[in-house]
């Protein structure tokens, strides 16, 4: 008995071997982790494979409305962002609430429910100089309005914000400024104090979750890594089915000329909006499943700056092509924490000594320049001899 | 300048000391006479009943000690504050007597009577000591002596004793001002003096005609100094009352609730201070009286575990008032009524009517011209902030405008730019030379930049737009980080020349710095070089050729890649160049640049793309548009960009080739 999925994964055996690999080395990661096995890799390193997992997510969103569709959006980590804060106002506002109500035991009178929530306002937003609930954070208590909310928030905002841009035919470099001009609107936006997300203080102590307070952050983080690569492997999965399919076949015509696909009677715009919506969801979805791993999140983190590098891993591992993104999310991300982490030795020139610390952009920008400039496929370009059903 | 006060003052106490001391050495020479004794209590009784005052020099209790010596009247008052000031007072430990004291050869010490100057004995150093008043109290002092120095001999000690009295203008200053007024010769002391007078007669005039004279001589004035003295005049206060209309100057009757200066729970604060009206007691306070009540886990018989909610607390609170064990709390309608029986008015302090209405249309008629001020002060803000981004985009638009090339790289110019001209001003230390020096260096430096990236990644590029955009972006982190790695993460400081220094003050509202109108002069005389060479030279020609049809361009003898070398090498020398004038005013770090690409970029856009007077029309709404948002929420600059940005977009959707679009072929696609 083969259903479609089995068939469509027989016919596609690299999307087979993808989620093969995927699964082997989640496997294997938990068999060598401290919750579950020997110990071998470290909790921290746990959690740092598993935001790499959540950037293969955001990379592979990337690659799909930039390396199939053409669209070089310099805002999709906007939608990251927003969909770390939306899992980010429950879980500190459930904590801070489990908190109160542990003090509260100690009072002498039993807390009303207005003094509790009284208590949560001045606990959250007491670095800021407030202690009202801003308006936003009406459903902070509800997770399943907040779960809808991390879908519903950045999916409208790129359906608004694509709705205008298609709709007054921006496309290219312009639309990547205005893009960007996006991010930077938000992140600054989120800079203000009074814009009721703490300000450049963000939300923090995300990777306590609630009501799990007596579990080991060995399991949580585990828990957590198993549902990134979750996540990655069903997106790569239902983006996998999209480009397969006749809509792949639209959207790599728009992104090679745009004009002709209107004029053969497709509504590009509709196709675009569709894509960049099902991306900038996709994106705040692998922001949830980050944020808590990364324990903290602030307007820092959306600025301009890292949706470029978000194209950059896309570039580097291959445009066009799935798995490429996910090589270069992971290969270009991991690298980065290697060199920025210290742990690279330093080069000694007689009196200057490269500390990687210091020069590991640099390396990476001249890099990027190389990829773009002489392998416009990047480190996916290598795979298309395995696979037939790749572009070339 | 106010440092320099009090330092002048003590040079001049010291001097006038040493003269008074010589004149004590003399007068000690003659036959003592006794002082004459009159009726006034002597001088030295009056400065030793405060001893204790003087002697701990404390400024919080300084004040009523200088009012009573001042009070005196005797001639000596004043030399002994001077004195006190000057740290030239000192007193025997034997009978607390305080003396002036001059030291001779032989270490010994001579006293001095302060009254008369007559020596009155001499002493070990052991034997005395020195009061030493700390600078507050000094600068008190000085302040009580202001007034007399005014009628000083020179200048300079009246020019100083009036900036001490501007600063803290009192009543008693009145008549030694107008005093010295009279004999003042020099013409712009006299003209502050006569301000002064004026400023001080406003509020401490003899009668209300002389009073109302010189408010309204104030009448469009723009002076802090005016304002800070009218709205004391108008000041009231509240008053509360449950019958008769109070008599005073009546400025209002208010509504609880209604204005900002009478919300209902200050109304109601102030029926309880007249004893009208039972204390309304806070949340807080009753769940005190709550939790002082807890007998056996209940309170009044309710459970503890019941009372998590407030109408069950009210309810609890009530029973324990029942039970008298404690105050009854009025209800919403006890308040509301309470209020309703009584009236609130406010009052004018000042007592005359004329005054008060002649301070209200000055204060009227200032408030007008201070609007208007403050407008032009926004226009000039606005153009100010236009041509910095003029100038930090007008490279761009010759770069992205003009050949269509996207320069992720261009903010990182701009840093250059201003990083050349800091080392230019580590080896020349002149600021007028070094800046003059540093523009062409920093428009040679990144011209050279600009032809490298050209030569090596863009003209690989030419048809990837978007590829271009990531590459440059790669030279933008790398420049950005070998700066970091070269100059270290703090500021650079790119110090001005003096003469860019301060700000062109037009009123006390209007000002604007020198370095801004510097700015403003270098964007206009950018956009006409750069004008004059895309539209009247052979170079230009040929750009514009090249930009519009490069294949034909080629075939009229054009050398494309030649023009295209030297139309990115000039707009990128122009970022450096920028890049200059921006460190001026900003710190010079390894971002610099990266805060104002997008801006940059927003500017071009908006302005519409391949040509300059796009640019400037583009920088011209951008600037005075955030101008103005910020001026609706002058605290929040970071609400101003965003909503900027979001404008921006929605003016996009609307003309999505910017203001001054091109039409026809120029258009290309």
């Amino acid at each position: 008995m083969k259903g479609p999925l089995t068939l469509f994964l027989l016919k596609h055996p690299s999307a087979l071997i993808f989620l093969s690999i995927l699964a082997l080395f989640t496997l294997l990661v938990s068999l060598g982790s401290e919750a579950l096995g020997s110990g071998f890799i470290s909790t921290s390193f746990i959690k740092t494979l598993g935001k790499t997992l959540c950037f293969c997510l955001i990379a592979i969103a990337m690659d799909l409305v930039w390396g199939y569709c053409g669209i070089l959006s310099l805002g999709h980590f906007a939608f990251f962002g927003l969909g770390g804060y939306m899992i980010g106002m429950w879980l500190m506002y459930e904590r801070t609430r489990l908190i109160v109500v542990e003090a509260a035991q100690q009072a002498p009178l039993p807390l009303s429910a207005q003094e509790i929530q009284d208590a949560i306002g001045t606990q959250i937003f007491g670095v800021v100089g407030g202690a009202d609930f801003p308006l936003i954070w009406g459903f902070s208590h509800l997770l399943s309005v907040q779960l809808l909310l991390i879908l519903l928030v950045p999916g409208l905002l790129a359906l608004i914000f694509g709705w205008l841009a298609f709709r007054s035919r921006v496309t290219g470099v312009y639309l990547s400024i205005l893009t960007q001009a996006m991010t930077l609107a938000l992140s600054l936006y989120l800079f203000q104090n009074d814009s009721g997300l703490r300000g450049n203080n963000g939300l923090s102590g995300l990777q306590n979750l609630p009501g799990h307070e007596q579990t080991p952050q060995a399991l949580i983080s585990l828990w957590f890594f198993w549902a990134s690569a979750f996540a990655l492997g069903l997106g790569y999965l239902l983006l996998k089915l999209i480009v397969e399919s006749k809509m792949g076949n639209v959207i790599r015509a728009i992104r090679d000329d745009e004009a002709r696909v209107r004029f053969l009677g497709y509504h590009v715009e509709t196709y675009k909006l569709f894509i960049f919506t099902l991306t900038a969801i996709l994106a705040a979805i692998a922001g949830a499943l980050y944020y808590p791993q990364a324990g903290i999140i602030n307007p820092a983190e959306m600025a301009p700056i890292a949706s470029i590098y978000l194209a950059v891993w896309v570039a580097i591992g291959g445009r066009g092509r799935l798995y490429g993104a996910v090589i270069g999310a992971a290969f270009v991300s991991l690298l980065s924490s290697w060199f920025t982490g210290g742990q690279a030795p330093d080069i000694a020139l007689g009196s200057y000594s490269i500390k990687w610390v210091d020069w590991w952009q640099v390396l990476l920008g001249v890099s990027f320049v190389a990829v773009t400039l002489y392998a416009p496929k990047g480190i996916g370009g290598l795979f298309d001899h395995f696979d037939k059903g790749a572009e070339k | 300048m106010p440092r320099i006060v009090p330092a002048f003052f003590m040079c001049f106490l010291l001097a006038l000391i040493g003269v008074q001391a010589v004149a004590h050495a003399q007068s000690s020479s003659q036959p003592s006479s006794q002082s004459s004794s009159s009726l006034l209590p002597s001088f030295q009784a009056v400065v030793q009943e405060h001893f204790a005052q003087i002697k701990r020099g404390s400024v919080k209790t300084a004040q009523p000690v200088i009012e009573a010596i001042q009070a005196s009247q005797s001639p000596v008052a004043n030399d002994f504050l001077q004195k006190w000031q000057a740290k030239a007072l000192w007193y025997r430990k034997a009978d607390n007597r305080l003396v002036s004291v001059k030291s001779d050869d032989k270490k010994r010490y001579h006293l001095f009577d302060l009254e008369t100057g007559q020596k009155i004995g001499e002493a070990d150093k052991k034997e005395i000591k020195q009061i030493k008043p700390n600078s507050g109290l000094r600068a008190l002092l000085g302040a009580a002596l202001a007034p007399s120095h005014l009628a000083s001999d020179r200048r300079s000690v009246r020019r100083a004793s009036l900036d001490v009295l501007a600063r803290d203008p009192k009543a008693a200053h009145l008549q030694p001002l107008r005093l010295a007024l009279g004999k003042e010769s020099d013409a712009a002391l006299k003209a502050r003096m006569m301000r002064l007078e004026r400023l001080l007669t406003m509020q401490y005039g003899a009668d209300d005609g002389q009073r109302v004279a010189a408010i309204k001589s104030f009448s469009g004035d723009l002076g802090l100094d005016v304002r800070a003295r009218l709205n004391p005049i108008l000041t009231t206060r509240l008053i509360v009352s449950q019958g008769d209309v109070p008599s005073g100057n009546f400025a209002q009757e208010l509504k609880p609730g209604e204005s900002e200066r009478l919300p209902k729970e200050k109304a109601y604060a102030m029926l309880v201070a007249k004893g009208w009206a039972l204390a309304d007691l806070s949340e807080r306070e009753k769940k005190q009286v709550l939790e002082a009540n807890i007998i056996d886990g209940r309170i009044a018989d309710i459970a503890l575990k019941d009372l998590a909610s407030q109408e069950a607390r009210e309810r609890a609170y009530l029973a324990l008032v029942k039970a008298g064990k404690a105050l009854p709390d009025p209800s919403e309608a006890d308040i509301a009524a309470a209020l309703q029986k009584a009236r609130f008015y406010a009052l004018y302090e000042e007592s005359s009517t004329e005054v008060v209405k002649a301070a209200r249309e000055t204060l009227s008629s200032i408030d007008l011209r201070v609007k208007i001020s403050q407008a032009i002060d926004l226009f000039l803000d606005g153009l100010s902030l236009a041509s910095i981004f003029f100038l930090a985009a007008i490279g761009l638009a010759i770069t992205f405008g003009v050949m269509g090339v996207i320069n992720m790289a261009h903010g990182e110019f701009i840093m250059l730019g201003a990083y050349t001209g800091y080392v230019v001003q580590q080896i020349i230390t002149n600021y007028t030379l070094s800046i003059l020096v540093a523009i062409p260096a920093a428009f040679l430096v990144t011209f050279i930049a600009g032809i490298a990236m050209e030569r090596l990644i863009i003209r690989h590029l030419y048809h990837r737009p978007l590829e271009t955009l990531l590459a440059t972006f790669g030279v933008s982190i790398a420049l950005q980080q070998v700066a970091k790695n070269s100059f270290g993460t703090q500021a650079r400081p790119l110090t001005a020349p003096d003469w860019l220094d301060g700000a062109l003050v037009i009123n006390d509202v209007i000002s604007i710095s020198w370095i801004r109108v510097a700015i403003f002069a270098l964007s206009l005389l950018f956009f006409a070089m750069l004008w004059f060479t895309l539209n009247k030279t052979r170079l230009g020609l040929e750009t514009r050729a090249v930009t519009q049809n490069p294949r034909m361009a080629a075939s009229m003898g054009i050398n494309p890649d030649r023009i295209n070398m030297l139309t990115f090498g000039l707009g990128s020398g122009i970022a450096g160049i920028a890049g200059v004038a921006i460190g001026l005013f900003a710190k010079v770090t390894s971002e610099l640049g990266s805060d104002y690409i997008v801006q940059s970029f927003m500017t071009v856009v908006v302005g519409g793309v391949g040509n300059i007077w796009g640019t400037l029309a583009g920088a011209t709404m951008i600037g005075f548009l955030q101008k103005s948002i910020e001026w609706f929420n002058p605290s929040n600059t970071l609400a101003a960009q965003t909503f900027m940005i979001i404008f921006i977009i929605i003016f996009i959707q609307f003309r999505p080739r910017g203001i001054i679009a091109l039409k026809g072929r120029a258009a290309g696609d």
